[in-house]
């Protein structure tokens, strides 16, 4: 019996084992051994994030040449040489990528956790409506801290998720787990490339931004006591941010929903704050480029638009070159702006930064006359960016104009900034309402000048920055409202004396909402004058793209700009793009280097692919959902106050910074202010929230 | 005809192999994270079961009756299960390769998966004839990847959804297959 049944046993078995034997001659798949060579090669992750079912597709797909042999996101470089070694391939290095959250909404949603299957904000507020608080954005589930495969994903103490980004290999199984789509994976370059869409989460501060810069992020990094990641997310979009700290505009202050609370944040100063401190450090902040693409791009005129575009190549793997007429790089910036607002060293150090990238340059290059657009790309350049600016005043069209001793508001400060600057003599007139006049005006008083700014409409109406017509009030420019200059009067030597003017009165608004000035007949007056200086307008001087025949390959204006389409900035002649003064006519620092930025872009394309992508979802205006007029439960804190570096005679008489930074302390606590917005939702006082609440149930 | 298919459906729901025999409990909870890989691995269930108690079948009337060695029944059909999920894994790899490729991972799981020796052995207590037993089987496969299914589905839905921590993943697996076999229950009374 116990015979048998072993007997039986090990014939079962050996049957089996034979038919096995058998089967697998039979039915033997020849792989190649290469598969099995590289799965070891693989870290064996299984996370699919090459999107190959695990980690023996991806060593399928690589023998079957599907993908290179750099495909595993996961491999550091020696395994992928390792594998490489096996193909007998070399190795490309990916730009390392990065899961980004980029939503707070779930800290501040008084409902929590609750989900309700519309797909993002902007959906779910227009199903229900009217929501400020943010239910809709990063729920706080944490199903991509479970779904990450790397444990790279980490609950923080707010219920949002945080990346390591030590950890996190960009796979994307975050990004495929999240019900709301709040986290994307990107890499630097497509980070640069995008575009504002309408899709995005945008606080109105960003949406107004020209330079489309992440404010509610840099602010966060503030708060957080992470001064450098502020810069570096300014840098994403703007690499002039000591500049703009200094003179920007802040369209975004405008769009910003505190003020409809007590004032919008002062996100110039904190801008200021961050820039400052890495100035001050004296030590530029590394900043990462793509990896060399070894194409050449002419960026024609070195001013914002022109160092803007330039970076952006520089950072996305291109070599730039910038041609400049002038004896130094900066533009307007330096021929336009004055010292005491933006020191020309503080300018410099923030333009070496760009060049250090390794950004060419040819100074006192006069485009038309040494390089044209054949002569660039007879010498390799296959994209070439037209940033010539508007250089030329516009006139006063009045009787006299051509005197002596009437000059033109840029061409007064040009002239000042090489030092070849006019004697002002006692009494200046300056004539015009946007910040070239007040920078004219103040510029004069610091010269010695008893200076009048003329203005044809009223206070409310000036173009200018306010705190700069306070400005130039308090450094003693008398201001003449309601009054346009009707003839210069010249002495016998043919030198201007006086300028007679009429008063204006304001009548209906014209066709840029402004009210128009209407002439008072027989109100002329006189006013004696040393120096007239007639800062009304500029505009691009296109001459040097005439050739000897007269004819220019490239469209342009009535008002002396050039054509381009206003997605791509591509002009009429492929690889010529353009952006800047030259395309907007005079427009804001931002815009140029926000304009830079969009034309570089299409230039990478135009490099890289041929076609420029053109989004249908590009955000343009504003979102009519983000605009609030009204924001409940906010409590009032006071708007920091831009302190004075010098004072009395030391202002009036030298060109010495008049605006400072603020302090650590303040910059913290204007920080703290940021409601944190995203498209329809912001940061509610939940102190101040719970007695109305308990107000209302009473 | 009748018979078979009150044989079918008891299979499937009355006698369902882990909410009522509480066998395959392992691959059970294991494999029903997500709905996709529960229904490669019920495929792959129900394509050899069926097989398995086929070929134990023949084995038990040809080979152990005959010797008088009903006693070694368990362990001769270890050995031929185990050995048919080799053979069937080498065969479509060679001659099915999308079945293999939406099968191959579960194939070997299945190798000592007590739901598939399970089913082999109840056909031979119940005495049946090979083509009740391949019916049979073949339905018990279909009543294992059902269960499988549906509890990959509610486990879907509680992956997003607020729990004690203690509770998070296998335990609240183990509850909701408890409360499915309590549902099951309800079929107790079909037949």
């Amino acid at each position: 019996m116990i015979l048998t049944s072993g007997l039986t046993l090990f014939g079962i078995g050996l049957a089996a084992a034979a038919i096995l034997a058998v089967a697998s001659k039979l039915l033997y798949v020849k792989e190649d051994p290469r598969i099995a060579l590289i799965e070891d090669g693989l870290p064996g992750a299984n996370c699919g994030g090459c999107g190959y079912p695990g980690c023996s597709g991806a060593a399928a797909a690589i023998v079957a040449g599907k993908a290179p042999a750099s495909i595993c996101i996961v491999a550091d470089a020696e395994a992928k040489l390792v594998i490489a070694g096996i193909m007998g391939q070399e190795v490309i290095e990916r730009e390392p990528e990065l899961a980004i959250r980029d939503c707070s909404g779930g800290s501040r949603a008084a409902d929590l956790f609750y989900y309700e299957g519309a797909l993002d904000c902007v959906a779910a507020h227009q199903l229900y409506g009217g929501s400020k608080y943010c239910p809709d954005g990063c729920l706080g589930l944490g199903s991509c801290v479970r779904a990450c495969p790397f444990q790279a994903i980490q609950m923080g103490p707010d219920n949002l998720p945080i990346i390591d980004p030590e950890a996190c290999k960009a796979c994307g199984k975050c990004v495929d787990t999240c019900p709301r789509g709040v986290i994307h994976v990107a890499g630097m370059s497509s980070r640069l490339l995008h575009l504002n869409e309408v899709n995005d989460c945008l606080a109105p501060c960003r949406q107004k931004c020209p330079g489309q810069i992440n404010i509610p992020r840099y602010i966060e990094q503030i708060k957080a006591g992470d001064y450098d990641g502020a810069v570096m997310t300014i840098k994403e979009r703007n690499p002039l941010l000591v500049t703009c700290g200094r003179v920007c505009p802040r369209p975004c202050e405008t769009a910003c929903r505190r003020q409809y609370v007590d004032d919008s944040v002062g996100i110039n100063m904190l801008k200021r704050f961050v820039a400052d401190r890495e100035l001050n450090s004296g030590k530029h902040l590394p900043i990462p480029c793509a990896a060399d693409t070894g194409k050449k791009a002419a960026i024609i005129g070195g001013g914002p638009a022109g160092l803007s575009c330039a970076y952006f190549l520089r950072r996305l793997g291109h070599s730039p070159t910038i041609f400049e007429a002038m004896p130094a790089l900066g533009g307007q910036l330096r021929y336009g702006i004055p010292e005491y607002r933006l020191p020309k060293a503080d300018l410099d150090w923030e333009i070496q930064g760009i060049l250090d990238l390794g950004v060419d340059v040819h100074l006192n290059t006069k485009f038309g006359v040494d390089v044209t657009i054949d002569s660039l790309r007879e010498q390799g350049f296959e994209a070439i960016f037209l940033g010539l600016g508007a250089w030329t005043a516009s006139g006063m069209y009045t009787e006299g104009e051509d005197l002596d001793g009437v000059m033109g508001g840029i061409e007064f400060l040009t002239a000042h900034a090489l030092g070849q600057g006019p004697d002002v003599g006692k009494r200046v007139i300056v004539v015009g309402g946007g910040n070239t006049a007040i920078d004219a005006a103040r510029t004069s008083v610091r010269l010695g000048a008893d200076v009048t700014l003329m203005y044809r409409r009223t206070r409310k109406e000036m173009p200018a920055n306010p705190e700069e017509i306070v400005g130039a009030e308090e450094e003693g420019v008398n201001l003449k409202f309601l009054a346009a200059p009707a003839r210069v009067i010249g002495d016998e030597n043919g030198r201007a004396v006086a300028l007679e003017y009429f008063e204006m009165e304001l009548g209906e608004p014209d066709e840029s909402g402004r009210r128009r000035p209407i002439k008072k007949e027989g109100s002329e007056s006189t006013m004696e004058a040393d120096l007239i200086i007639a800062a009304i307008g500029q505009r691009p001087d296109l001459a040097c793209l005439y050739d000897d025949s007269d004819s220019c390959p490239l469209e342009t204006t009535k008002w002396q700009t050039i054509v381009a389409d206003e997605n791509t900035f591509e002009t009429a002649v492929p690889g010529v793009f353009t952006a800047g003064d030259v395309y907007t006519g005079p427009d804001l620092v931002i815009s140029a280097i926000g304009d830079g930025r969009k034309a570089a872009r299409s230039m990478h394309y135009y490099l890289t692919e041929g076609q420029i992508p053109v989004s249908k979802n590009a955000q343009k205006g504003m979102n009519p959902l983000s605009l609030f007029k009204e924001i409940d439960n906010v409590q009032h804190k006071d708007r920091a106050v831009m302190p004075h570096l010098c004072h009395g005679d030391e202002r009036t008489c030298t060109f010495n910074e008049v605006e400072g930074a603020l302090t650590e302390e303040q910059a913290l606590a204007e920080a703290d202010r940021c409601l944190r917005c995203g498209t329809v939702c912001y940061d509610q006082d939940m102190e101040a929230q719970l007695p109305l609440q308990e107000h209302a149930a009473q | 005809m009748q018979e078979y298919f009150l044989l079918f459906i008891g299979a499937i729901f009355v006698n369902n192999i882990v909410l009522a025999q509480y066998l395959g409990n392992c691959p059970f909870i294991g494999t029903s994270k997500e709905s996709g890989v529960a229904i490669g691995m019920g495929a792959a269930v129900v394509f050899v079961a069926t097989m398995a108690a086929a070929i134990t079948w023949l084995v038990q009337a040809y080979i152990l009756v005959p010797l008088g060695l009903g006693f070694l029944q368990t362990l001769a059909f270890i050995l031929v299960i185990a050995s048919l999920v080799q053979f069937v894994e080498m065969f479509l790899k060679k001659m099915v390769p999308p079945l293999y490729k939406s099968l191959g991972i579960f194939l070997p799981l299945i190798t000592t998966n007590c739901a598939v020796m399970g089913i082999a052995l109840i056909c031979q207590r119940e005495e049946l004839d090979l083509k009740t037993t391949i019916l049979f089987s073949f339905a018990s496969g279909l009543g294992f990847m059902l269960a499988l299914v549906l509890l990959a589905g509610i486990r879907e839905r509680l992956a997003v959804r607020r729990l004690p921590i203690a509770m998070r993943g296998t335990p609240i697996g183990l509850v909701m297959a408890g409360l499915m076999s309590l549902a099951f229950f309800a079929f107790k009374g079909m037949i």
